[in-house]
C-alpha cells in the first residue's frame, strides 16, 4: 500500500491548492470586463507657492535601479551634491540586482523611515506602484528619474532628454564632423525598437532643414543591439557605400561596435562616427582619433536635477502640475511639462576635451 | 507499516545499543537546532524591536510578512524534498514561467482570470513533473536536473513575454494580494500560507509518508527494501513543488501587478538558505518544519531590520551567504562532536568494566 502514499500526498496538496484558488475566485473575471484604471496624469494636489523657500533638513533618498552600477553611482552622486547644497540629508539605498520587484522592499523601508523625498529609477513601471503610493500616503514626495513609472504613481518624472533633442543633437554632430556634406548612414538597434524608430523619423525631419541640404541619408542598418552584428553591419555599410562620410549610431552597443571596427580599419578617421554612447566605452576611440565627438545625457546632472525637483515638491514650491517652475541650483530654472515631466535638456557632448571628467 | 521497521528492527548485541545511542544523539541535535533557531528568532525580533527604529510597527510587520509569502510557500515543498536527500533549484524559474504564462494568457487568450489561475497551477505541476520524471525515471541527480530546468524554465519565460511586462490585471485582484486581515496589519495571504504549512507539517511529522521521507533521506535502498516506493514518492514531491511554484507565480504577479520574465530571479537560493537555516540537513534525513518556518521568519526579520538600519545591499548578500554556510556546517559539526563524545564515553565504559 505504501506505493500509493506518495501519490496520495501529491493528490492532497494538489486538491488543497485547487481549493485555495477556488476560494479566491468569485465570478468570471475576463480581460474584457475588468475595468482598468489606466491613463490619468500625475495628480497634483494643493496649490503651488513659487515663492516658498527650500526647506532645510529634508530627508532625500535615492533608490537606483541597482547599486554598484557606475551609471547610477554617477547620477546619485549628482543627487548628493544637490542635497548637500540645500542642507538636506542624503541617502542612497538599493538592490544589488536590477530585478523588477526587488525595489519594493526598499521603498517600504524608506516610507517607514519617514523620508521626505524618494527619488527612484523604476525597474518596472508597474511593480513598484503600490509601494510608491503607500509611501506617498505616508507623506513622501516621489520623483522618478531615468526610467519612469506610471504617471499616477509619482509627482515628477525627470526625463533625461526628449526625442527631438536627440535627433537635433545627432544630426548636428555628424554635420559638423563631415563638414556639412556627404553620404551618411544610421546604425540602429532592432528594427522594431520604439525609441530608435522615433529618433530616426525625427532625424529624417531634421535633415530636411536647409543647412543640412547637402547631407544624404543613404540607409538605416540594424545591429540588433548585439555587438557582433553591429560590428558586421558597420563593415557591410562601408563596403556597400564607398562614398560614405559618416555613421550615426544612436545606441550604446552599436556605436561602440562601430568604433571598434573603424579603429582597426583603413577608414579610421576618414569615415566619421557619432552616436549615443557612454564615456567608458568610447574613451579609447576618442583618444585614438576614431571618434571626434558623441553624446549622452550627463547622469550627474540628471540626479542633481531630480534632487532639486524633489526638494521643490517637499517645500511646496511646486506640486507637479504643468507650468510649475523651480530653480535647480547651477542648472537654472526648469518648468514642469505635461504629465509632470521635467526635461533635463539637450544631451551632453563628449569629446577629447572633457571625456576624462566622466566615469560611467 | 513495512518501513516502520527501519527504525524498529533491532540489530543484534552491543550494536543495538550503540545504534540507538547514536540515533538518540542525532535526534537530540535535531531537537536543539529546532529549539535554537526559534530562540535565535525570538532574540532577533527582540533586538530589532528595541534597537531598530520603526521595526516594531504595524506597517512594517505588514511589509515584512508580505515579502515573506513567496519564500515561505516555496520552502514548504523544498523542506520535504531536501529531507529525502534531493533538491529542487528550479523553483524560482517555475515562478517566473508561471508568471509570464499568466500574463500572456491574460493578454491574449480571453479566458477568465480564475480559469487562467487554475491552468497556471496545473502547468506548475507539469513543470514539476518534468523534474520528477528526469530524477526518478532516468535516475539522474536532482541537483543536475534542476540546475538544467532552472535555466530552461527561465529561458522559456523570456520566450513567452520577451522583455515586455503585462500589468493590466484587474485592480480588485491586485489589491486582494496585498490586503490585510481587517482590523490588523497582518496580510491576508499569511492565512493560506499557515494552512499549507500545517498540512505539510502534519504530512511530514505525523504520517507514514513523512516517516518514509526521512527513511529515504537516510538510505534510499533501505527505504526501498522497507517497502517505500521511493521513485513514486519523489516524483510527486517534485510535482507538489511545481504546483506551489505556480501558486507563488500567481501571487507574485498580482502582488507586484506585473508579469515579467525576470520575476523571482535568484529566489531559489534564498529558499534553500531558509530550509538549511531551519535545520534541514543538505544530506537528507534530518530536519523539521517548525525549524524551517522559524528559518524563513529569521531571514525576513534580519533582512528587514538590516534594511531599516541602512545596512547596504552588499552587506545583506554577505549576511545571507554567511548564514547559508553556518547552517550547513553547524548542525553537522554538532552531530559529529556528539558522536565522538559518545564513542569516547562508550570506550571509557568498556575499559572500566
Amino acid at each position: 500500500m505504501s506505493r500509493y502514499r506518495g501519490l496520495r500526498a501529491g493528490a492532497t496538496a494538489f486538491t488543497l491548492a485547487a481549493l485555495l484558488l477556488g476560494s479566491t475566485a468569485c465570478g468570471g473575471t475576463t480581460r474584457e470586463n475588468s475595468g482598468n484604471d489606466s491613463g490619468g496624469g500625475a495628480q497634483a494636489s494643493g496649490a503651488a507657492n513659487p515663492d516658498a523657500k527650500l526647506k532645510e533638513g529634508l530627508k532625500i533618498a535615492f533608490l537606483p535601479k541597482q547599486v554598484n552600477n557606475p551609471y547610477f553611482t554617477t547620477s546619485d552622486n549628482g543627487g548628493k551634491e544637490a542635497v548637500t547644497e540645500i542642507k538636506g540629508e542624503f541617502k542612497e539605498v538599493g538592490p544589488s540586482e536590477a530585478s523588477a520587484s526587488s525595489q519594493v522592499s526598499y521603498i517600504n523601508t524608506l516610507s517607514q523611515q519617514g523620508m521626505d523625498v524618494i527619488v527612484t529609477s523604476a525597474n518596472d513601471p508597474n511593480a513598484i506602484c503600490g509601494a510608491l503610493n503607500q509611501a506617498k500616503t505616508a507623506g513622501a514626495k516621489i520623483v522618478t528619474f531615468d526610467s519612469d513609472t506610471k504617471p499616477e504613481c509619482r509627482q515628477i518624472f525627470v526625463n533625461q532628454v526628449t526625442a527631438e533633442g536627440i535627433a537635433e543633437n545627432q544630426v548636428k554632430l555628424i554635420s559638423q564632423q563631415i563638414g556639412g556634406e556627404g553620404e551618411v548612414a544610421i546604425l540602429s538597434a532592432t528594427a522594431n525598437a520604439t525609441n530608435q524608430n522615433a529618433w530616426i523619423a525625427l532625424m529624417k525631419e531634421e535633415l530636411k532643414k536647409p543647412e543640412y541640404s547637402k547631407i544624404k541619408l543613404v540607409t538605416v542598418a540594424y545591429g540588433n543591439d548585439e555587438d557582433q552584428k553591429s560590428f558586421q553591419e558597420t563593415q557591410g555599410l562601408l563596403q556597400s557605400y564607398p562614398n560614405l562620410k559618416g555613421i550615426i549610431s544612436p545606441t550604446t552597443v552599436g556605436v561602440a561596435a562601430a568604433a571598434r571596427y573603424l579603429s582597426g580599419s583603413q577608414y579610421k578617421g576618414k569615415v566619421k562616427l557619432t552616436g549615443l554612447g557612454t564615456p567608458n566605452q568610447m574613451r579609447e576611440y576618442v583618444k585614438d582619433g576614431t571618434v571626434d565627438a558623441f553624446a549622452l545625457w550627463n547622469p550627474a546632472d540628471l540626479g542633481y536635477l531630480a534632487a532639486y525637483a524633489g526638494a521643490a515638491l517637499a517645500s511646496g514650491q511646486i506640486t507637479g502640475a504643468e507650468g510649475d517652475k523651480f530653480t535647480a541650483g547651477k542648472l537654472g530654472e526648469f518648468t514642469v511639462g505635461k504629465d509632470g515631466i521635467v526635461v533635463l535638456g539637450p544631451p551632453t557632448v563628449f569629446d577629447k576635451s572633457n571625456i576624462d571628467q566622466f566615469k560611467f | 507499516m513495512a518501513h516502520d521497521s527501519l527504525y524498529a528492527a533491532p540489530p543484534s548485541g552491543a550494536d543495538t545499543e550503540r545504534e540507538a545511542g547514536r540515533l538518540a544523539g542525532l535526534r537530540g541535535a535535531l531537537g536543539t537546532w529546532d529549539g535554537a533557531i526559534v530562540a535565535v528568532l525570538v532574540v532577533a525580533v527582540l533586538l530589532a524591536s528595541l534597537s531598530v527604529q520603526n521595526f516594531a510597527t504595524g506597517r512594517n510587520v505588514q511589509f515584512l510578512l508580505l515579502d515573506l509569502v513567496p519564500l515561505a510557500l516555496l520552502a514548504l515543498p523544498m523542506t520535504l524534498i531536501v529531507i529525502t536527500g534531493e533538491i529542487d533549484l528550479s523553483v524560482a524559474s517555475v515562478v517566473g514561467l508561471s508568471s509570464t504564462l499568466m500574463g500572456q494568457m491574460w493578454l491574449s487568450s480571453g479566458l477568465s482570470l480564475e480559469l487562467i489561475c487554475v491552468l497556471v497551477v496545473l502547468i506548475g505541476g507539469v513543470l514539476g513533473a518534468v523534474n520528477g520524471l528526469f530524477v526518478t525515471g532516468f535516475g539522474l541527480p536532482s541537483l543536475a536536473v534542476t540546475i538544467g530546468t532552472l535555466a530552461l524554465y527561465r529561458g522559456l519565460s523570456f520566450v513567452v513575454l520577451g522583455d515586455q511586462a503585462v500589468a493590466d490585471f484587474p485592480a480588485g485582484w491586485t489589491a486582494a494580494a496585498v490586503q490585510t486581515i481587517p482590523g490588523t496589519s497582518i496580510p491576508a495571504a499569511v492565512v493560506p500560507v499557515l494552512l499549507l504549512a500545517l498540512v505539510f507539517g502534519v504530512v511530514l511529522h505525523a504520517t507514514p509518508v513523512g516517516r518514509a521521507l526521512y527513511a529515504m533521506g537516510n538510505n534510499d535502498e533501505a527505504a526501498t527494501f522497507a517497502g517505500v516506493s521511493v521513485a513514486r514518492t519523489k516524483f510527486w514531491l517534485f510535482v507538489v513543488s511545481g504546483v506551489v511554484g505556480g501558486l507563488v507565480g500567481i501571487f507574485w504577479t498580482l502582488r507586484y501587478a506585473s508579469a515579467r520574465g525576470d520575476n523571482a530571479t535568484g529566489l531559489e537560493l534564498t529558499v534553500v538558505t531558509a530550509v538549511l537555516l531551519g535545520g534541514v540537513s543538505i544530506f537528507g534525513g534530518r530536519g523539521g518544519l517548525l525549524g524551517v518556518v522559524a528559518g524563513v521568519l529569521l531571514l525576513g526579520v534580519l533582512r528587514n531590520a538590516l534594511q531599516l538600519a541602512d545596512v547596504d545591499a552588499n552587506a545583506l548578500t554577505i549576511v545571507t551567504g554567511t548564514l547559508l554556510i553556518v547552517s550547513v556546517v553547524l548542525p553537522n559539526a554538532v552531530a559529529d562532536v556528539r558522536a565522538r563524545l559518545h564513542r569516547r564515553r562508550r570506550r571509557a565504559q568498556l575499559g572500566a568494566s
